[in-house]
């Protein structure tokens, strides 16, 4: 299953060892999907020498007071399928 | 790596490994500073510049930039494919409602192909830990204050895209031609952390 544009998803929050491109401050936020952007195989993984096959890559919008608890603005990451969970 | 960085424990690893990538025949003596220079080639902002100029323009330019700037792109003579393989750009324009902002929190991703090496800037801790945060008082640092009802949006360059800022064209410019309007833009402007 991917995830399509006005999907709600939440962030995971597993702990990486090593290289990851989710950012800690999102982990385990909830967001919506703003667009595909392509498919990429998970850089986490291509980092520890794995060749993997490409995923869908999102741009997933988070409001500020969802990362940060305050704020107005929104912050919008660019994640792996990987990365993202329905919500739950 | 950037200049203020020379006496760094990082910049020491990174010769230390590129003398020993060289001692074992991997590596030619300066070819990662040849290969740089390659991948920067033509890379300015005066392109970012001739991007937005045609989009302020040509109304159809710039729905087909919003919609696919790699598609779109070639009209004015520019790609994303400087680098080993093209690179997904996104371009996100500015509003009366809205306004965007571009940052690599993990390190310091960038449209180098399309406008060259990044500021200093970009990539220090404090620009990169900050906006992300409050990116209204990182704006007003630069210059830039906002109405308190424009709803601001951080890019974080996290994964394989990368970013450009659409400003919005400055009133009183109706008169200029493409090339006089290319003149205003800046590279802050691109950024996001300059109006124009």
């Amino acid at each position: 299953m991917t995830f399509a544009p006005g999907d709600t998803v939440r962030a995971r929050t597993v702990d990486v060892a090593g290289h990851t491109r989710l950012p800690g401050y999102a982990r385990g936020a909830r967001g919506v999907v703003v667009e595909v952007a392509g498919a990429h195989p998970l850089a986490d993984d291509r980092a520890r020498g794995l060749d993997v096959p490409a995923q869908p890559v999102y741009h997933v919008r988070f409001a500020a007071r969802e990362l940060f608890g305050e704020g107005d603005h929104s912050v919008v990451v660019e994640l792996w399928h990987d990365h993202l969970e329905g919500p739950a | 790596m950037s200049a203020d960085h020379a006496s760094s424990t990082i910049s020491a690893e990174v010769r230390h490994l590129e003398a020993l990538l060289e001692a074992r025949g991997l590596l030619d003596p300066g070819e990662i500073d040849t290969r740089i220079d390659e991948f920067a080639a033509g890379g300015t902002p005066a392109n970012g510049a001739r991007v937005v100029a045609r989009a302020w323009t040509d109304d159809g330019f710039r729905a087909r930039l919003l919609a696919d700037a790699n598609a779109a792109l070639p009209e004015v003579g520019l790609s994303m494919a400087g680098g080993l393989q093209e690179q997904r750009l996104k371009v996100v324009a500015n509003s009366a409602d809205e306004h965007h902002v571009l940052v690599c929190t993990l390190c310091s991703c960038y449209p180098i192909a399309l406008l060259g090496p990044s500021p200093s800037w970009y990539k220090s801790e404090a620009y990169r830990s900050r906006v992300v945060r409050d990116p209204r008082s990182v704006l007003a640092e630069f210059g830039v204050e906002l109405p308190a009802d424009t709803r601001i949006s951080v890019w974080d360059a996290s994964a394989e895209s990368r970013y450009l800022v659409l400003p919005r064209r400055p009133e009183g410019t109706a008169d200029l031609t493409e090339e006089a309007l290319a003149g205003l833009v800046t590279r802050k402007g691109l950024i996001g952390t300059a109006l124009v």
